[in-house]
């Protein structure tokens, strides 16, 4: 009994040292991006697409945009691309082959970020620009090479989440004559539903993390797009290109884009978190 | 005319197996391409050697002992304290308002940019904290970075496990703890297991953070207090500064290898874990 | 005695692991520890002046083996940060210092770079005067035919804010013209140069020592972009690569030595073969 107490205060104290230390981060950002939202003002700084610094101005609005269409655009790539591949490791590929299919997806997530941007600048960013147009450094390069970065990711947990569906769902409804593809798309995908959206929903968000590759694709002009081929600037590169040398307003509005980044990324988990109860809630139902 | 169970089946299953053949060869142009111009590059010397020339000769040794000694201690701070946090948030607390929160928090910093890590990591371990470009100022700031996913995934791996395991063996006369090595996380092994290998390998990929904690020294670090470049971050630099192209690929090949290596130790790994333990 | 299941014995062993690891990290820590003298000097800033710093600390390092020089990048911008939040013995600037920044700094030149305008080998335009350059980075001239050129709209390449060599090209060609926001910006000399190389309509501005063969760099003025007519005055896009030094704060002895050593022939001529102009 007494060992179990000591283990219980143990695991008490690293469990709070954990969450304490992630509360720090999440309190240092706000804290120090807030104050100037409020300064420079809430319309200003989130409706006004002047970014310049050196002039106390500080709207993100183009930025915001940028970070948005690239990671709509990634998130499409990655969705149809990776939740194809979770499906066909899962329902339709033989054994063998997904002992060597699995872990190659699972190596494409360990590849390094400025592995996809270089490969992307070397190879993506000129045929963009010849066959298609514009400077090559655009949305649809971007998104592209997002797709790709994320993909794994939402194979991966997509793989996890449909095997973790009882096998008597997909006995079931294979004894009631369904083919495999119907048991698939009606049974098994219905039953993971909220564990793939979790796959999106944290894809999204590695998308819209994304730093690296991101700026040595997409261009990074300040201007609002006006097609696909156009270059754009997201939060997160905007926080990279300046981080090193802001000092003062321009560190705090650096750490303000932090905080939109946040505030996404909050409501992306909120909606993710409804759908999944909303999902939960109906198959309780059933 | 009417479309066919079978037939829909047929269409949908080839258009799956397409997406998947287009997503292995994506995966298979890119280290084709980088190995295909960097190999005959990675020599005995290259690997042992310091750079020299800005880069433009010699090798990468300080770069492959920075990136083991960043990932190395992140991950050494980080698994632990993830897993262990994860089993006291799902085996030893009842479920309630406040681990909802937890969740919410840790699914929320599991999504967060690592370039804010980054932000957050320069100024508060290097700028207040004083610990200047470093190793350590590196490591912690990934170890905070990682920690949430592993947390999650962990969450996910040992919630998986079903009820009915735990339930036996308590009717078996374990303790908690015993019920939780010995049962819940030989289950949820392979699950955490991911999680851990998923961190390892963004760690090391990992180059918009390290730029600004741990730095971009040339020099082999010989204390965890130095600073160091990481592997990453030496390609980004050779490549994007155009220093040396082939040494760039070089440098990216050396990263390949190495990520394909964590993966299939990794792999092997769980594999010899899985089997001993049924 | 009970067999302990296989994850039991992995246990004791990521626990032996642990104490392993923590044992081969204390060693050099206490090691770092005990030699404060020996902390590396840090040199932070400008990302055109690090390669020529590295090289500098490399051939420092020949002769002062115990001198152990930390180049880092991050912006001329970042370098002066750094050197002010302590973390940087020596600040690397590649602009000349702005006047809050004169308060508390003290520069110190090793050498000058020109800034060339280039373009792709192809671009039939050669010779600017420097109101065309601003006319075009500002977006007045849309197209290459404007300036005699292909039919083709003009792409316009800029440095990130941090940037000394954006700071130069500011002050030295745009002055008080604001830069079109159609420009994109890429984070490095190498980056421009890639760009430039591989699309007809791109223009940027780099490093004149970087710019190699692969690109053209335009006359400005009439005036050849070469290390001697930057020597001489002549080609008027120059800026100093300056190390900046915090005012108030005493050098170490370490990195006094290594700025002697910059200053010194030896390192002038190194500065000198790769294509920077000696410091005046």
């Amino acid at each position: 009994m007494k060992r179990d107490k000591i283990i219980h205060a143990a695991l008490t104290i690293v469990a709070l040292s954990a969450i304490s230390s992630l509360a720090l981060i999440t309190v240092f950002v706000f804290k120090e991006g807030l104050p100037i939202i409020l300064r420079v003002g809430v319309k200003n700084f989130f409706l006004s697409g002047d970014w310049y610094p050196s002039e106390g101005k500080f709207g993100i609005l183009n930025m915001i945009v940028g970070s948005l269409v690239v990671t709509a655009g990634a998130i499409i790539i990655g969705a149809v691309f990776g939740l194809g591949c979770a499906i066909v490791l899962t329902q339709f590929a033989p054994r063998q082959l997904v002992v060597i299919l699995k872990p190659a997806i699972e190596i494409l997530a360990g590849i390094p970020s400025v592995v996809f941007g270089f490969i992307g600048v070397v190879v993506l960013v000129p045929l963009v620009r010849q066959y298609l147009g514009g400077p090559g450094l655009s949305i649809l390069t971007a998104s592209i090479v997002l797709g790709v970065m994320v993909l794994p990711t939402v194979t991966s947990i997509s793989v996890d989440v449909i095997q973790a569906v009882p096998r008597s769902y997909r006995d079931g409804s294979i004894a009631l004559g369904a083919t495999r593809w119907q048991t698939t798309h009606m049974v098994i995908i219905k039953a993971a539903k909220s564990g793939i959206i979790a796959a999106l929903i944290l894809g999204m968000g590695r998308a819209i993390g994304e730093t690296m590759a991101v700026i040595m694709v997409a261009g990074n002009a300040l201007e609002l797009p006006h097609s696909i081929l156009d270059p754009v600037r997201t939060l997160t590169s905007n926080i990279a290109l300046e981080m090193g040398y802001a000092a003062g307003d321009h560190r705090q509005a650096l750490f303000a884009t932090g905080v939109t980044l946040f505030v996404i990324i909050m409501i992306l988990n909120t909606i993710a978190l409804t759908i999944s109860r909303r999902s939960a809630g109906k198959a309780a139902k059933k | 005319m009417k479309i066919t169970p079978a037939t829909s089946q047929r269409f949908v299953v080839t258009i799956l197996w397409l997406l998947t053949a287009i997503t292995i060869l994506v995966l298979l142009f890119i280290i084709v391409y980088i190995l295909f111009h960097g190999i005959r590059n990675v020599t005995w010397s290259f690997l042992t050697e310091s750079p020299r020339r800005m880069g433009r000769q010699g090798g990468v040794f300080p770069m492959i002992v920075g990136t083991i000694a960043v990932t190395g201690l992140a991950v050494l701070i980080a698994a632990p304290v993830g897993v262990l946090t994860t089993i006291f948030l799902t085996e030893y607390t009842r479920e309630s308002k406040l681990t909802s929160v937890i969740r919410f928090g840790a699914d929320c910093l599991a999504a967060i940019p690592s370039i804010i890590f980054g932000l957050f990591g320069f100024v508060f371990f290097v700028v207040v904290l004083g610990m200047g470009f470093s190793i350590i100022s590196g490591a912690l700031t990934l170890a905070i970075m990682v920690l949430p996913t592993i947390i999650r995934t962990s969450e996910e791996a040992i919630r998986a496990v079903p009820a009915v395991y735990r339930e036996v063996s308590y009717g078996l006369g374990s303790t908690r703890w015993q019920m939780v090595t010995r049962v819940v996380l030989k289950s949820a092994l392979p699950g955490i297991g991911t999680g851990i290998v998923l961190s390892i390998g963004r760690c090391v990929s990992e180059t918009a953070a390290v730029m600004l904690t741990a730095g971009s020294a040339l020099r082999m670090p010989y204390s965890p207090l130095e600073s160091s470049r990481t592997l990453s971050l030496h390609f980004y630099i050779l490549s994007r500064e155009g220093i040396s192209m082939q040494n760039a690929y070089a440098t990216a090949s050396v990263l390949i290898i190495t990520i394909l290596a964590i993966n299939i130790i990794a792999y092997l790994l769980m594999r010899r874990l899985i089997a001993k333990v049924r | 005695m009970m067999i302990k299941p296989y994850f039991h014995v992995l246990e004791g062993y990521s626990k032996k692991l642990c104490f392993l690891a923590l044992f081969i990290l204390l060693i050099p820590i206490c090691e770092g520890c005990r030699d404060s003298k020996g902390r590396p000097v840090n040199v932070i800033g400008s990302t055109s002046i690090q390669p020529f710093a590295e090289l500098l600390a490399e051939e420092f390092q020949k002769i002062k083996p115990a001198g152990s020089i930390d180049v880092q990048g991050g912006g001329s911008t970042a370098g002066i940060q750094a050197i002010v939040n302590g973390i940087a013995d020596i600040g690397m600037c590649s602009r000349e210092l702005k006047e809050e920044e004169k308060a508390i700094d003290t520069p110190v030149e090793i050498a000058r770079d020109g800034l060339a305008v280039v373009v792709h080998k192809s671009n039939p335009v050669s010779d600017l005067t420097l109101a065309q350059i601003q006319m075009l980075f500002s977006g007045r001239i849309r197209n290459w035919k404007e300036l005699g050129g292909n039919d083709m709209p003009v792409r316009l390449i800029m440095r990130e804010e941090g940037s000394g060599t954006r700071e130069a090209f500011i002050n030295l060609v745009m002055k008080k013209t604001v830069v079109s926001r159609k420009a994109l910006v890429q984070e490095s000399n190498g980056a421009v140069k890639e760009l430039v190389r591989l699309d007809p309509a791109a223009v940027g501005y780099m490093s004149l020592g970087m710019v190699g063969t692969e690109l053209k760099s335009l006359y400005v003025d009439g005036v050849e972009p070469t290390a001697q007519q930057v020597s001489s005055g002549r080609y008027r896009l120059s800026r100093p690569f300056l190390f900046v030094l915090k005012t108030d704060t005493p050098l170490r002895p370490e990195a006094r030595e290594f700025i002697d050593f910059v200053l010194s022939d030896q390192g002038q001529q190194i500065l000198e073969s790769e294509g920077l102009v000696r410091a005046k």
